[in-house]
């Protein structure tokens, strides 16, 4: 294959068909800020469902007369119920001293502590909290005669649990959509400016052109369009993070806190998508053309 | 170096493009192909770059059986044939300097072959002022040179040349018949499918008439076998008279 050549006549075909080159390169480039902002904010979004469904977990009180036996027992027991991935102890003390924390006056009105001591147990997901749950009080009696009651929170483990559901499945879809809705515009506006050029491929097969002779030029031109248009593209969001996320991220958490795509892995798939998708987009739109 | 051999095509069932067709043409032959609008003139043609092929028959260029040449084949085989059409198709985003190069490019000719054959190629056919034109900024008879000089950089041993002077004036034509001519005289085959009756009875070639499809008329006519130089050819061309001036 001979670079240079086929270099040459995609930078003339470009520099000869500068309008619709110019529409290919926007519509790129409209599309992937549309998708550097989205990916981020999808991301954030399913972290938030997940940090949320990580707090499900089952709060098993021991009775007030438990012994430091008994809770060395029931941790044992309650390790060896399957789908439990963590049970952690927290003590009638530890309890009092976080909860006079957050509510000092009312603690401050009570002479004794009133609080047992505590299991946090956390499932291996956050789906099978209910199979434990149920596990844990086996024909609605505790499991340990030294278990005073296991936290019932059926009805709300039930609505995280489908909202977080929903949104994560949302997530997904608008991604999807969203990523296909980029591939068929940018392939459309592709065909459209090949088939203002579907004259000269025509000449190029009568003159004794191979297929790939006639294909290669076209295929660097939508990799050079798609890279230029996601180069674009990342330059504004680049400078939508500099001046307004960056300046926010440091008042307000919610935009620094979610695990979201780091600033140079969005860069390299807006790129990688970007010069793909066009240069897929030329060669194969060539295709109906070059049957002559 | 062309042979048909009882070639139909059928476009579709009723829709006779060429019905039975069976003729030869030799090596170095000026043969003109005639016959009103839908007689089968281009079918020929589109036959002989093998854009379609021949619902039965077998057709035959330069040794090759075309039924013989795969699809990724035909690029190859039609770097032997130069083709001229009426709308010249000439590639508008390019000068035409580079629409000849590119017929050499496509080869994988090196730059150096390029740079020697493009220019002279040009001189030959009266466009060394015109370069680095665009198409669309010359007449029609240049941008027919220029699809001559396109057709011919290669040497190929077959032109065909489907209505060529078909959009130009008279005295125009008579410039691009007598390019062709002068193609000729180098020892290539041409044909030249047309309906100008009055091109045909001057030049005195060899003549196919194609009459729905159907080979009515084979014939070389008058001083057909007489050499004379394109300057001869021109002037007689340009005579008002049919009659050839040694008679």
């Amino acid at each position: 294959m001979r670079f240079p050549f086929f270099m040459r006549e995609a930078t003339r075909a470009m520099r000869r068909n500068a309008a619709p080159s110019f529409s290919a390169l926007a519509t790129v480039l409209v599309t992937m800020v549309v998708l550097g902002v989205f990916i981020p904010i999808v991301q954030a979004t399913k972290g938030a469902a997940n940090s949320v469904r990580s707090r499900v977990m089952v709060d098993v009180y021991m009775t007030s007369s438990a012994t430091s036996a008994d809770d060395a027992r029931v941790q044992k027991e309650l390790l060896a119920v399957p789908h439990v991935k963590s049970a952690q102890f927290e003590s009638k003390q530890q309890a009092y001293e976080q909860q006079s924390r957050q509510d000092p006056q009312a603690y401050a009105l009570l002479t004794s502590n009133p609080l047992p001591d505590t299991f946090h147990v956390l499932p291996d997901s956050p789906g099978n909290v209910l199979l434990i749950n149920s596990a844990l009080t086996p024909g609605g009696h505790p499991l340990d005669a030294a278990i005073g009651s296991v936290s019932n929170k059926k009805n709300d483990t039930r609505k995280i649990l489908e909202v977080t559901n929903l949104v994560t499945i949302t997530a997904a879809v608008v991604t999807v959509l969203l990523t296909l809705a980029s591939v068929l515009l940018i392939a459309n506006t592709i065909r459209l400016s090949l088939y203002a050029r579907r004259r000269e491929v025509e000449v190029m097969k009568l003159v004794g052109a191979t297929d790939w002779f006639i294909r290669w030029p076209f295929v660097i031109e939508g990799m050079v369009v798609g890279a230029l248009g996601s180069l674009l593209a990342i330059g504004v969001l680049g400078i939508t993070k500099i001046a307004l996320l960056d300046p926010l991220a440091n008042n307000w958490t919610l935009i620094a806190a979610p695990r979201t795509i780091a600033f140079p892995a969005l860069v390299a798939v807006l790129l990688g998508a970007g010069a793909a998708v066009s240069a897929l987009g030329s060669g194969l739109s060539l295709r109906r053309f070059l049957r002559v | 170096m062309i042979e048909f051999r009882g070639v139909s095509k059928l476009y579709a069932p009723g829709d006779v493009g060429l019905d039975q067709a069976t003729f030869a043409i030799d090596r170095a032959e000026f043969v003109f192909l005639v016959g009103s609008t839908g007689s089968g003139k281009s079918t020929v043609m589109r036959l002989l770059i093998k854009e379609v092929d021949p619902t039965e028959g077998m057709i035959r260029v330069a040794g090759h059986d075309l039924s013989r040449i795969g699809r990724r084949r035909i690029p190859f085989y039609r770097r032997n044939l130069g083709v001229v059409f009426q709308d010249f198709k000439l590639l508008p985003s390019r000068t035409v300097y580079d629409n000849v190069a590119y017929a050499l490019q496509v080869t994988g000719g090196s730059r150096k072959e390029i740079r020697q054959k493009v220019p002279f190629l040009l001189h030959l056919t009266g466009l060394s002022t015109k370069l680095h034109n665009y198409p669309d900024q010359l007449s029609g008879g240049e941008q027919q040179r220029v699809s001559i000089a396109r057709a011919f950089v290669n040497h190929p041993p077959l032109v065909l040349a489907d209505e060529p002077t078909g959009n130009l004036d008279p005295e125009t034509s008579i410039d691009i018949m007598r390019l062709l001519y002068r193609i000729n005289r180098t020892g290539t085959t041409v044909l030249v499918a047309t309906h100008d009756q009055a091109m045909v009875d001057k030049m005195r070639r060899r003549v196919l008439e194609l009459s729905r499809g159907r080979i009515v008329r084979d014939e070389a006519a008058g001083l057909y076998a007489r050499d004379e130089t394109t300057r001869e050819f021109a002037q007689r061309m340009r005579s008002p008279s049919v009659r050839p001036p040694g008679l």
